[in-house]
């Protein structure tokens, strides 16, 4: 250490009893998020609270004032939005665009403010503030009361689990303070949120502009009996102990410095530990004992929710990164079919039958949605009929996991009832959503164990079993390669079968269009195909223009490496134009036919296919044996 | 059971002073529920990027918030060493202490240090005299950093920013994505729900963390006074060189230092809120040589930590523009 930061590190050390200690810290922390319009007041309601507990500094003022000169929309004052609205974007168009977290504290508590957007089109904002926050302050403005935008804001805040509200009911200076007024908005309020599960709701009437019931009592309210917005922030008791919940622990690293110490980090979700515990790891099932709570200030004779530490059992086992450690005598609940509420996040639409990541707690697992039950219409609740999911879209949907996982119901616990939808291709997280309740299906719906499986089979039949999966665009020479690598594989007394994509749509898909919808479902259907057939040891050749990356990664999911090779048979637009052997692309400039594949639909080229052919350069003939080359030289064929 | 002091944790880290009845030992002084709530927020971060990254990186500016961010690392991987390296953009106009200090806390706490600087600036003579703060930040920092961060390959770098510094920052995720140019766009983020980090990127893309996203620099000090965390001695007051420009406290720190006619540097009790590059970083008139006395001044302060970093003020965006650059 050098000398000068010792000397003051122990100088410090030396008078820890001051009146430092006399700090909001102690009081713990509130996190709430603010909603409304712009015009409800709420930037400026935001920046009072951050001047009167003087956690706006000169300079920050300063620049204020200077960006309210440049773009400030109320004349001579100091524009609070422009506080709020941090990025350069927000600032040029006036309008709140993301979230932005803003600290103060007094001496009773520290508060963490969210404040999101208002617009229905940040609704994905909003969530994402509402998500961390304990508490929501929604303003109205007098004059107009409850509007559409308060009711999608609470059916928002109740989505995403906050239980306690305050309707600053602002703007009053402009009403004259009627309290008959202020009293029509909180019965109108309070009779519409019936239902929203709200456990506490307060109605302050205030002038964010001038303070009144802000920080500090209005005398032009004499009528209002309850505290001011601070006074009961600073109190509003929240949440119950989840301390006192059974004890759930999700892993999120396995601790291994040597051979001698194997520990599972991570932070206690609810109840609490200690050593001899007894636990079982989840989803498996298996039971273990605690043996010490390990943290760098020393073993801990117990931990309680919201604490980081690592768990170190008496046993050896395995245990990896996305089980659940909980109590023995009340684990858990663990499946793989879920209904849930889902907010859509991405410009892609969620489409039933897509593949997703989903990353719940600190496990990511494959999985679906089977079905969209509803969409609900946020501003009035109602449900409608859905296929897709758009940006800020609310649904409740089956959720499909490709494995099972520990969890709970989110009105039960924030932490093991939420989850994240990723996009597989872009990474990008295309949609939250909260698990109402696990479907049965799941426990009624069993794999009946086979005695003869898929190598037994190929055993028999002398070969191994591949799905070879050609995609390209229409007229790409597709079916022509394929009809010529199944016949050669035919001549050498290879068990083969093709599954072509017209061919498929006389039977087996008759049923469906071609939507996107229809697109995904279309492949879903003959992926399981190919699979069955490749499970019963043949070596299946599927054909199909299949453009979205994300259904053949669906196409390719749960299969054994190197059973799935992606033939991508590349030729490109204006030479499949030039062929069009089916009259199709004629019949597509000639305005027939609309949503085709390479013209007015997207095809997403394989980043990484396993076969790349070139029609361009080489014959059907030489690439058909290109594919076969390629099936010895991975022993599939000898 | 392996040794508490494996990791080379200090002897003035050792609060482990009283043990149960059952022999467990515990802390002397628990943190504040607040303080508490913050530290494992920080830890559980750290833990899901090295659970989901394959290659982090740790960006040390060695002042006050990295200070902190090592000791929370030192505390997610306990009894492991955190699982990553240390980097240090030099840009050969730091403080003499803050670079005995930064070699004094690897030795200690036994990390992989890496340095890096922008030798092609240093060639070409770059300096904040003649270049200006914003040109000088540009070359030295921020293409510094990005010439480290892809010469190591990091797909994360851990970075000591936080939310209650500036209102472009107030915006920004704790797990911030950056393109495969390493910059910024603030309009396309993503939605960030619960503790649901998404750590996912495609090769060449890569994420900025913030463990310290929700401290303030309140926080920040409070915590280094209860946890006994070492920091750079400059942020006590002490008797320095000044001279005052554009009403800007600045240490005449060596015969780099280029004066102005009729400048005269002066001695003065002085100390630093936030460190940086000396010429461009603005000292405060205090008396606080100690923690608590710090803590008590900052109770009073009517201007933010940021006011004496000139690098900021040179455009009314300044922080955004260079965030989006790939600053950190």
């Amino acid at each position: 250490m050098a000398d000068g930061a010792a000397a003051a590190v122990e100088a410090g050390g030396g008078q820890r009893t001051g009146n430092v200690f006399r700090l909001p810290a102690e009081a713990g922390m509130l996190r709430f998020l603010t909603c409304g319009s712009v015009d409800d007041g709420k930037s400026t309601l935001i920046g009072r609270l951050l001047f009167e507990t003087r956690a706006l500094f000169e300079d920050q003022l300063a620049a204020l004032e200077h960006d309210s000169r440049k773009y400030g929309t109320v004349g001579e004052h100091i524009d609070f939005a422009l506080l709020m609205d941090g990025l350069e974007a927000e600032r040029e168009q006036g309008i709140t665009i993301d979230v932005s977290y803003r600290f103060f504290a007094t001496d009773r508590r520290r508060f963490i403010v969210a404040d999101t957007p208002g617009h229905q089109q940040y609704t994905r904002n909003m969530a994402t503030g509402a998500s961390t926050a304990d508490l929501a302050v929604l303003l109205v403005d007098a004059r107009k009361g409850v509007v559409n935008q308060t009711r999608r804001h609470s059916f928002i805040v109740s989505l995403l689990g906050i239980r306690h509200v305050v309707l600053v009911v602002n703007k009053m200076d402009l009403i004259e303070f009627d309290a008959e007024r202020f009293r029509e908005i909180r019965e109108t309020y309070e009779n519409f949120a019936t239902g929203l599960g709200f456990e506490s709701l307060l109605a302050i009437p205030t002038s964010a502009r001038y303070g009144d019931n802000v920080t500090s009592a209005s005398e032009r309210t004499p009528w209002y009996e309850g505290p001011t917005l601070l006074a009961y922030l600073e109190t509003v008791r929240i949440e119950a102990d989840p301390a006192g919940q059974p004890f759930r622990m999700p892993v999120q690293w396995v601790n291994r410095p040597h051979l001698d110490f194997r520990g599972y980090a991570g932070t206690v979700a609810s109840g609490r530990v200690r050593p001899d515990d007894a636990i079982r790891v989840l989803p498996a099932g298996k039971a273990a004992v605690v043996s010490r709570i390990v943290t760098l200030d020393g073993e801990l004779a117990e931990a309680r929710a919201g604490d980081a530490v690592t768990l170190v059992l008496a046993e050896e086992m395995d245990v990896s990164r996305g089980d659940v450690l909980a109590a023995a005598g009340d684990a858990a609940p663990v499946a793989d079919q879920f209904a849930a509420h889902l907010v859509w996040m991405s410009e892609t639409p969620l489409i039933a039958g897509r593949s997703y990541l989903i990353k719940a707690g600190t496990k990511t697992v494959g999985g679906s949605v089977t079905a969209i039950k509803y969409r609900i219409n946020v501003d009035t609740h109602e449900h409608l009929a859905a296929k897709e999911l758009h940006l800020n879209d609310v649904g409740v949907v089956n959720l499909s996991l490709a494995s099972p996982i520990a969890f709970e119901p989110y009105a039960k616990s924030r932490d093991l009832g939420s989850f994240i939808v990723i996009d597989r291709l872009t990474n990008e997280t295309a949609g939250a959503g909260t698990i109402d309740f696990a479907l049965r299906r799941g426990t009624n719906l069993t794999w009946q164990h086979l005695d003869i499986d898929r190598s037994a089979r190929a055993a028999l039949n002398g070969q191994k079993p591949a799905i070879l999966w050609f995609t390209g665009l229409s007229g790409a020479g597709k079916s022509t390669i394929a009809n010529l690598v199944e016949r050669k594989l035919f001549a050498m007394g290879r068990h083969t079968y093709v599954l072509d994509g017209d061919n498929v749509r006389h039977g087996l898909n008759r049923d469906l269009g071609f939507t996107e919808a229809d697109r995904v479902e279309n492949i879903r259907r003959v992926a399981e195909v190919a699979k069955l057939f490749a499970d019963a040891g043949l070596i299946v050749i599927a054909s199909f223009i299949s453009p979205y990356r994300a259904d053949r990664a669906m196409a390719r999911n749960g299969l054994e490496e190197g059973v799935f090779l992606e033939v991508f048979v590349d030729t490109p637009i204006e030479e499949c134009q030039r062929r069009d052997p089916k009259g199709l692309y004629a019949k597509v400039a000639a305005g027939k036919i609309s949503n085709f594949t390479g013209v007015d639909a997207p095809y997403e080229p394989p980043e990484n296919p396993e076969i790349r052919l070139s029609t361009i350069a080489n014959s059907a003939e030489a690439l058909a044996d290109e594919v076969l080359a390629e099936l010895r030289r991975r022993g599939i064929v000898g | 059971m392996p040794d508490e002091r494996a990791v080379g944790w200090p002897e003035s880290q050792g609060q482990v002073l009283q043990s149960g009845a059952d022999g467990r030992a515990r802390r002397r002084a628990a943190l504040s529920p607040h303080l508490k709530r913050l530290q494992d927020e920080s830890i559980f971060i750290f833990r899901e990027v090295v659970a989901e990254l394959r290659n982090p990186v740790l960006l040390y500016s060695i002042g006050k918030d990295s200070s902190v961010l090592l000791h929370l690392a030192m505390k997610a991987f306990h009894p492991a060493r955190p699982p990553f390296p240390v980097l240090h953009i030099d840009t050969t106009w730091k403080f003499r202490e803050m670079i005995a200090f930064r070699d004094e806390t690897a030795r200690r706490l036994g990390f992989e240090l890496i340095v890096h600087t922008n030798e092609d600036g240093i060639r070409r003579g770059v300096n904040p005299f003649d270049h200006g703060s914003s040109y000088y930040t540009q070359v030295m920092k921020t293409e510094a950093l990005k010439q480290a961060l892809a010469k190591g390959g990091y797909d994360a770098a851990f970075g000591g920013a936080r939310r209650d510094e500036e209102r472009s920052r107030a915006k920004e995720r704790i797990f911030s994505f950056r393109s495969t140019a390493q910059e910024w766009d603030p309009k396309k983020q993503r939605p960030e729900l619960w503790s649901l980090y998404n750590g996912r990127i495609r090769d060449g893309e890569s994420i900025r963390v913030f463990p310290l996203s929700n401290w303030t620099e309140l926080d920040v000090w409070q915590y280094i006074l209860a946890e006994d965390i070492p920091v750079v001695p400059l942020y006590f007051a002490a008797p320095q060189p000044i001279v005052e420009r554009d009403g800007q406290l600045i240490v005449v720190h060596d015969e780099r230092m280029r004066l102005k006619p009729g400048e005269r540097p002066e001695m003065r009790m002085v100390r630093f809120r936030s460190l940086g590059c000396y010429p461009l970083t603005g000292a405060i008139e205090s008396r606080a040589d100690s923690l608590p006395a710090i803590i008590a001044e900052m109770l009073g302060f009517q201007t933010s930590e940021r006011m004496g970093r000139l690098i900021d003020r040179d455009e009314a965006t300044s922080m955004e523009r260079k965030k989006r650059e790939g600053y950190f």
